[in-house]
């Protein structure tokens, strides 16, 4: 049931470094005024954020990983439920793989 | 939501097998509350990675908040300062995915640290399950399968946000293949900022023409 010190410093750190990006852009971007562009330009910015982790993380996992990833997308799709997302793209994989 | 339940165990499960005392794991569920961040460190300690490499990929990886937090940002300008800072902390894709759902009637701090405060006590308690569950389960790489599993599921909700789904389609797709074919050109998470930038651009240009065309 330890924490090993070597362990404690690996996850303040991971966790500084993560903490800056998180908080910086919430306390420049909400004192100035942003342009019409580049709101736009934003509200796309979670969408490639999401796509680019997907494919990444799909293409590292093979043909299995490709068909299980369309049963989840198809699951998302009809029924809005995460759980569901993941329960039937894990078992896909699984029967899959 | 309760998507996060699913790769929290996953997310338990792993790290226990990687040889987490169970107070690791409710330190780094807790304090690095970083889903995807999670299934990297532990991926790493099991290959004896040096630990400035596991902090600079970890960086890297979560760059792409700025973006999130950005993205927020418009919805949150009449909050002060500390409030901003506390709710940007707890920023993860899922809770921006519901947040961002929220954003177009405004986001009020209150509100933000209750969606905060259940995601960082669902995700720890969901870890420290799946490090309870570790013994039992047998292949770990069908565990892993549930990041890009909620990542799918993401997408979709975040895709229904839209009123038009053309644009945003297009700006998947493209995003998906850009991150693809230039996995060799950038390393490791920084193609995730470079296919994230030439995305969302598309996505600006493809708008302005439409409207433009429209007009």
């Amino acid at each position: 049931m330890d924490i090993r010190p070597e362990f404690l410093a690996l996850v303040l750190a991971c966790a500084a470094v993560t903490a800056v990006p998180r908080v910086l852009p919430l306390l420049v971007l909400t004192r100035l005024r942003l342009p019409a562009w580049l709101l736009d330009w934003l509200s796309y910015v979670p969408v490639a954020i999401l796509a680019s982790l997907l494919s990444l993380e799909t293409f590292s996992t093979g043909k299995a990983g490709l068909l299980a990833i369309g049963v989840a997308l198809a699951v998302a799709a009809a029924t809005r439920s995460l759980l569901g997302t993941v329960l039937a793209g894990v078992a896909a994989y699984w029967l899959l793989l | 939501m309760l998507g996060y339940l699913g790769i929290g165990l996953a997310a338990g499960a792993l790290e226990r097998a990687a040889g987490m005392s169970y107070a690791e794991v409710l330190l780094i569920s807790t304090v690095l509350y970083a889903g995807s961040a999670q299934f990297v460190v532990t991926s790493m300690l099991t290959l004896a990675s040096p630990a400035a490499a596991i902090v600079l990929t970890v960086f890297f990886l979560n760059l792409r908040h700025l973006l999130l937090s950005a993205a927020l940002a418009p919805a949150l300008r009449h909050v002060p300062a500390w409030k901003n800072a506390l709710i940007g902390l707890q920023l993860t894709d899922e809770t921006f995915v519901v947040a961002a759902g929220h954003a177009a009637a405004g986001l009020s701090p209150a509100w933000m640290a209750g969606l905060n405060l259940a995601a960082w006590t669902t995700w720890a308690a969901a870890n420290l399950a799946g490090a309870a569950l570790s013994g039992s389960i047998g292949d770990t790489r069908v565990l892993g399968f549930a990041l890009p599993c909620m990542f799918a599921g993401l997408l979709i909700l975040q895709l229904r946000t839209f009123v038009a789904l053309r644009s945003p389609l297009l700006v998947a797709v493209f995003a998906g293949g850009f991150a693809l074919l230039g996995k060799g050109l950038f390393s490791g998470p920084l193609i995730i900022i470079a296919a994230t930038i030439a995305g969302a651009t598309l996505g600006l240009a493809l708008q302005r023409w439409t409207s433009a065309r429209n007009s």
